[in-house]
């Protein structure tokens, strides 16, 4: 697998799909959002602004909001107080099929990953092109060009239950790049894999960050974040005690 | 508009989403294909209804008789008189009175070909043909009552009526019976429907997490359920017509059972039925999926 990407590659990662308007765009923002659920308040007084070519990791305890907090990134959930703003729109304003069209912007990597089993891996990746009816025959060789960059071109036509665990996170990773999002949130992207494998996945995600991208990780693995403090500029935040904190210095 | 657009142009890989399997396949074509076959059939009876109706109606409508009783030796004197009555009635266009054998003839199913009519106490019948105005039937017997003590004038309305009236609340019932179907075909694939987004929650959820919209998933398997039906109806029409096709036909000596075909142009109806059904999968379909959608969001 080569974590560099190609010329053909990077074209296609910048190439802008959705005639987006990224000059002094604010990605996704956050203010004072709460989120409760079963009568208790899992999130509080939550407020960030996720701002352009960004890099942030999440961390927290099992249990702690992070997934919850990434599901309210991407309108998955909706806040029970505050607001969430979708680039530039108040979640809260939209209709199913707007926060639809602006998930086409958003990039998301499941620690389960989340493929349809029946599909093969080609077409999984390719999901996001259907489904917005963006596969055109160009997009097949864009297709081959991203599953060779997450190293995947061999594993095409295999079924997801086929692939090992890094495979599965690769692919994740290239469906989740493949509409050229302008921001991608990883939840626990390296969970399931090994060292060296979570050593290539992070390398893909700086590549993307240094293209422009927006990118968000959920992950417990402090060494991870060491390791990508060391190649980008990252902010680390802890979600606390319901509460979204700037972690300290020593990570 | 925009959904048949979308059926017709819906490409292979947006119809690969939905997992192919289940339940749910069998059932929407099992149900489309016995719903068409009953709604053929239902369809076969209230056209044969509407035509027993209309036929009854047009036979009996326009004919009359008179029924003459009385002595063999004021017989002839009686329906003599009788028919110098009808001829000078207006509204009535002809009058005849029925030979020995015409009479042996009506009464020959019951009493066989030897039957000696002439030497039975046997009533002479006229046979009365109405013009389109018809005649006055009160005014008519009143005159006959006057003049010919022995006749009655039966006019057919008395059973009539009742003939034609069921025929017509039969062809009514094959129409209400094509709606029920439609309601229960609906009904049907509405239950298939639900099962299968059900089913597939985590592929819509999946759908949604690569920011498919609700027209996208709910498409995906309106087309499926749509196409099924229509698959299943065409299956179930191309039998109930071959069974249709199949019937011993007697004419009109058949009467209403071998009669059950479509004539003429209505042989297009039972071709309608699967492109109905397809449309009934569709509408059902939809709102199943816009619920489901609702509810999982």
């Amino acid at each position: 697998m080569s974590a560099t990407l190609c010329i053909e590659t990077r074209a296609m990662l910048l190439h802008n799909r959705t005639n987006r308007n990224q000059a002094g765009a604010r990605v996704i923002e956050l203010e004072n959002v709460a989120y409760s659920y079963g009568g208790g308040e899992l999130l509080t007084d939550i407020s960030l602004n996720l701002a352009p070519a960004s890099f942030h990791f999440l961390t927290g305890p099992s249990g702690a909001g992070k997934t919850t907090f990434l599901k309210l990134c991407y309108g998955a959930l909706q806040a029970t107080g505050g607001h969430v703003r979708l680039f530039d729109r108040d979640v809260m304003q939209m209709d199913r099929d707007a926060i639809a069209l602006s998930r086409r912007r958003i990039g998301v990597v499941h620690q389960d990953c989340q493929f349809l089993d029946h599909l093969s891996v080609a077409d999984n990746i390719a999901l996001p092109l259907v489904a917005s009816g963006q596969d055109s025959p160009d997009e097949q060789a864009n297709l081959r060009e991203l599953m060779g960059w997450v190293g995947l071109s061999g594993r095409a036509d295999a079924l997801p239950p086929e692939l090992s665990g890094g495979e599965r996170q690769r692919a994740a990773l290239a469906r989740a790049v493949i509409m050229s999002p302008d921001v991608i949130l990883a939840d626990e992207p390296t969970g399931n894999v090994d060292w060296e494998m979570s050593q290539r996945l992070l390398k893909l995600l700086v590549e993307l960050n240094r293209m422009g991208k927006t990118i968000m990780i959920a992950t417990h693995d402090l060494a991870l974040i060491r390791a990508a403090k060391q190649q980008v500029q990252a902010r680390v935040l802890r979600i606390s005690n319901r509460r979204l904190q700037l972690a300290g210095a020593d990570l | 508009m925009s959904v048949l657009k979308g059926l017709l142009t819906a490409d292979a890989a947006a119809d690969r989403v939905v997992p192919p399997a289940g339940f749910t396949v069998r059932l929407t074509l099992f149900s489309a294909a016995a719903m068409a076959f009953l709604a053929v059939f239902a369809l076969a009876l209230s056209l044969a209804s509407g035509r027993l109706a209309q036929s009854w109606g047009d036979q009996l409508a326009r004919s009359s008789t008179v029924r003459i009783s009385a002595a063999p030796e004021e017989m002839s004197a009686q329906t003599t008189a009788a028919l110098r009555v009808l001829e000078t009635t207006p509204g009535i266009e002809d009058a005849r009175a029925l030979t020995v054998e015409e009479q042996q003839a009506l009464l020959e199913p019951w009493f066989g070909p030897d039957l000696p009519v002439d030497t039975l106490p046997v009533p002479q019948l006229i046979d009365i043909t109405e013009t389109s105005d018809g005649y006055d039937a009160a005014g008519l017997r009143l005159r006959l009552s006057a003049e010919v003590p022995g006749a009655v004038l039966d006019d057919h309305t008395r059973w009539r009526r009742p003939l034609v009236a069921a025929a017509s609340s039969l062809r009514l019932l094959g129409w209400l019976s094509i709606l029920l179907i439609a309601a229960a075909t609906g009904a049907m694939i509405t239950l298939a429907a639900n099962a299968a987004l059900a089913a597939n929650a985590q592929v819509i959820a999946v759908l949604r997490l690569v920011g498919a919209t609700d027209s996208y998933i709910a498409g995906a398997f309106v087309r499926r359920f749509t196409l099924r039906a229509l698959a299943g109806a065409t299956v179930g029409t191309v039998l109930a017509v071959l069974g249709i096709l199949l019937m011993p036909n007697a004419g009109e000596a058949g009467g209403f059972l071998t009669g059950l075909g479509f004539q003429g142009w209505h042989w297009i109806l039972p071709l309608l039925v699967p492109p109905l059904a397809a449309v009934v999968a569709l509408g059902a379909t939809q709102a199943a999926a816009r619920r489901v959608l609702g509810e999982l969001a």
